[in-house]
């Protein structure tokens, strides 16, 4: 394995449990045997070259892996400065999440499990892990909140026809959260032969540092393709925070070089102000507990998780990768929200100006870089497209 | 002179010791279900039926050892309004009569803190504490703060459970191991999972409490089968919330004549 490659990552540390005093292992006792043979298979192929040349290999030739880093005309005109995109938009099935579903199906199919589940707020996590299963020949299921389904249509319609079987969730919001909690709980119910694909950087350890590593190679790309046109390192970087794995993976390779600013833009929904958002990052508060991990939650003082609130499905989520809980305490990056009124506008904008429409997720990110009146060389990370949004944005839902 | 109160761990042990059964007989009740009140009746005719212990869970937002039965009770006594502080007064209220252990999940022990939910715990004179998120040693400070108070953190083992782990959890026990019976979530099965057995067996041989056997617990035929299998206690949980919601004239009549069904199939 050569350690410079993109996607390799740190070479064979053990996988953190905590970032700081965030993370751990909080779920039933019958997923921790699960948790530990993850932790050890994927230990093992990460130090595995030939892990690395088929998923590098599906990366390149399926996937169409490197995405471009377009330095954004019209944009980089109206703000003053350079800002570029990372299209993570032009990956295959549309987002960054094909990045983590190919990896964590490999890393399956090497355990030996013969049905992949999975939890999916916007679908597009839904619809690589079905793509994967459907290239890799595994069985899938796909937990969905009702209302997703009914505001990310063609999402499901895409997954149907991948394979997947859906399992609808008509609990409490029956959004992300929901879906989460029921994916988990079937693995509970079937967890030795059942892998559990989660889409972000959440859940019990070792998944945020799992995901993280195959989501960091939007950072390695960028930050080798920047160089490459800049002859410098990007001076801020921003991406939209839901879990948080576009935000993780192309902030990793930038962690250590702190003259980086980061920034995640999370869901500001009717506001922060209000109780209708999905901004536990930005908002703040008591740390808690929300599937499997210690991190930022939006809670009541009882300590029931609350119910969030977005135009956006995939940032429809009242908690956030515990990573970035660390990375905000320790003042590595900051968390800053827009409204649902903000990023509709921000979808809208960079269509026109540049021809691309964005999820209503990354419109998130869009939105605050747009307006930001300064900057010197800003990298965006332009998570996903925004076709399955079109009914909701033009109000055909 | 007076007398020294019973710790919640020794009331847990004399519970185990003092049945009058093959196994102790320990239902389950969802706090605030179908109402605050009527869950506290339905606790008072788990007594009149013969409880040993009881098990009183605290309604929440996000149940993942829970299955639909559990889950739905749990909503609708969150939509009715029960909070923490009001299953506490069950507790405290049920505490009188019989051991009370609340199962409650971590966010919610943690939301004020260890020392604090310990202290209103010890407080209500519950004898014990099941987090079914919290696996032995995430949290050193939970098992520091109960044993502080006299609580019994009661762990939970499950078929999956590696040896290693077992013994460590064995080893940490404190009331009782609460061994699960399948691999999955609360609910009733037809038949008890494979390896019956020789869950209890392992369980036994890796700790010095009483070995309780829950989950798919659903009939008297069963309740005998885990007495037979060596189970310390039965744990009885959906079968009985099933029955609550089904009969909303009277859920604590109903309730207690199937726990009363359930204990039968453990005399003798």
């Amino acid at each position: 394995m050569s350690a410079g490659a993109p996607g390799t990552g740190p070479p064979s540390a053990a996988l953190e449990h905590r970032f700081g005093e965030y993370g751990g292992q909080y779920v039933p006792e019958t997923l921790m045997p699960a948790l530990q043979e993850l932790e050890q298979e994927w230990l093992k192929a990460r130090a595995d070259s030939g892990y690395w040349a088929e998923l590098h290999g599906l990366l390149r030739d399926f996937a169409g892996r490197p995405t471009p880093l377009y330095r954004a005309r019209r944009l980089s005109e109206r703000l003053g400065r350079p800002v570029y995109l990372k299209r993570e938009d032009l990956n295959h099935t549309g987002s960054h999440k094909l990045n983590n579903a190919l990896g964590q199906a490999l890393l399956a199919r090497r355990m030996g499990k013969r049905r992949i589940i999975a939890e999916t707020g916007a679908g597009q996590h839904g619809v690589a892990t079905a793509t994967v299963c459907a290239l890799l020949g595994i069985e899938c299921a796909v937990y969905m909140g009702v209302e997703d389904m009914r505001r990310q249509r063609p999402n499901v319609q895409r997954m149907e026809l991948l394979g997947a079987s859906m399992r609808p969730v008509d609990a409490g919001a029956m959004t992300l959260k929901e879906a989460t909690s029921a994916a988990i709980r079937d693995w509970v119910a079937n967890v030795q032969g059942t892998h559990y694909v989660i889409g972000s950087v959440v859940g019990p350890a070792p998944y945020p540092a799992l995901v993280r590593d195959l989501q960091r190679v939007i950072g390695d790309e960028a930050r080798a393709q920047m160089l490459e046109r800049e002859g410098r390192l990007p001076v801020r970087v921003v991406a939209c925070v839901g879990g948080g794995s576009n935000a993780i993976g192309i902030f990793t390779p930038f962690l250590d070089e702190r003259q980086v600013e980061l920034v995640g833009v999370e869901a500001g929904g009717e506001g922060i102000e209000t109780e209708r958002h999905g901004a536990p990052l930005t908002v703040g508060g008591r740390a808690g507990i929300l599937h499997g991990s210690r991190s930022a939650v939006m809670q009541d003082e009882q300590g029931q998780i609350v119910v969030a609130h977005s135009v956006s499905a995939g940032l429809d989520y009242p908690g956030a990768g515990p990573q970035h809980a660390f990375l905000r305490d320790s003042g590595r990056a900051r968390y800053e929200a827009v409204t649902d009124a903000q990023a509709l506008e921000a979808f809208k904008v960079l269509a026109r100006l540049e021809g691309i429409i964005p999820a209503l997720e990354t419109a998130h990110a869009l939105a605050w870089i747009l307006d930001q009146p300064a900057g010197e060389l800003d990298l965006v990370c332009l998570s996903g497209r925004g076709d399955k949004d079109l009914a909701e944005v033009l109000g055909d839902g | 002179m007076s007398e020294r109160t019973l710790t919640g761990v020794e009331r847990i042990a004399a519970a185990f010791a003092q049945r009058s059964r093959r196994a102790a007989l320990m239902p389950y009740l969802m706090g605030g279900f179908p109402t605050l009140e009527q869950s506290q009746r339905i606790g008072a005719a788990y007594v009149s039926a013969g409880a040993d212990l009881i098990e009183l869970g605290v309604p929440y937002s996000d149940p993942l050892a829970d299955g639909p039965v559990i889950h739905a009770a749990g909503t609708r006594a969150l939509a009715g309004g029960a909070t923490v502080s009001g299953v506490l007064e069950i507790a405290q209220a049920l505490s009188e009569s019989v051991p009370v252990v609340l199962m409650c999940y971590a966010n919610m022990v943690l939301a004020p803190g260890a020392p604090e939910f310990a202290r209103r715990l010890a407080g209500t004179g519950a004898c014990g504490l099941i987090v079914p998120d919290l696996p032995v040693g995430e949290q050193p400070d939970v098992l520091r703060e109960c044993d502080a108070h006299g609580l019994a953190l009661v762990p939970l083992v499950a078929p999956t459970t590696t040896p290693e782990r077992l013994a460590m959890i064995g080893e940490q026990a404190r009331g009782f191991l609460y061994t699960v019976s399948v691999v999955g979530t609360t609910g009733e099965r037809e038949a008890l999972a494979d390896r019956f057995t020789e869950i209890v067996s392992r369980a036994r041989a890796s700790t010095a409490v009483p070995v309780a056997l829950g989950f798919g617990i659903g009939t008297p035929e069963q309740a005998r089968m885990a007495a037979d299998a060596g189970a310390d206690g039965v744990i009885v949980g959906t079968r009985l919330v099933r029955a609550a919601g089904e009969a909303p004239d009277d859920p604590a009549a109903a309730a207690g004549s199937v726990l009363e069904d359930l204990a039968a199939g453990l005399e003798g």
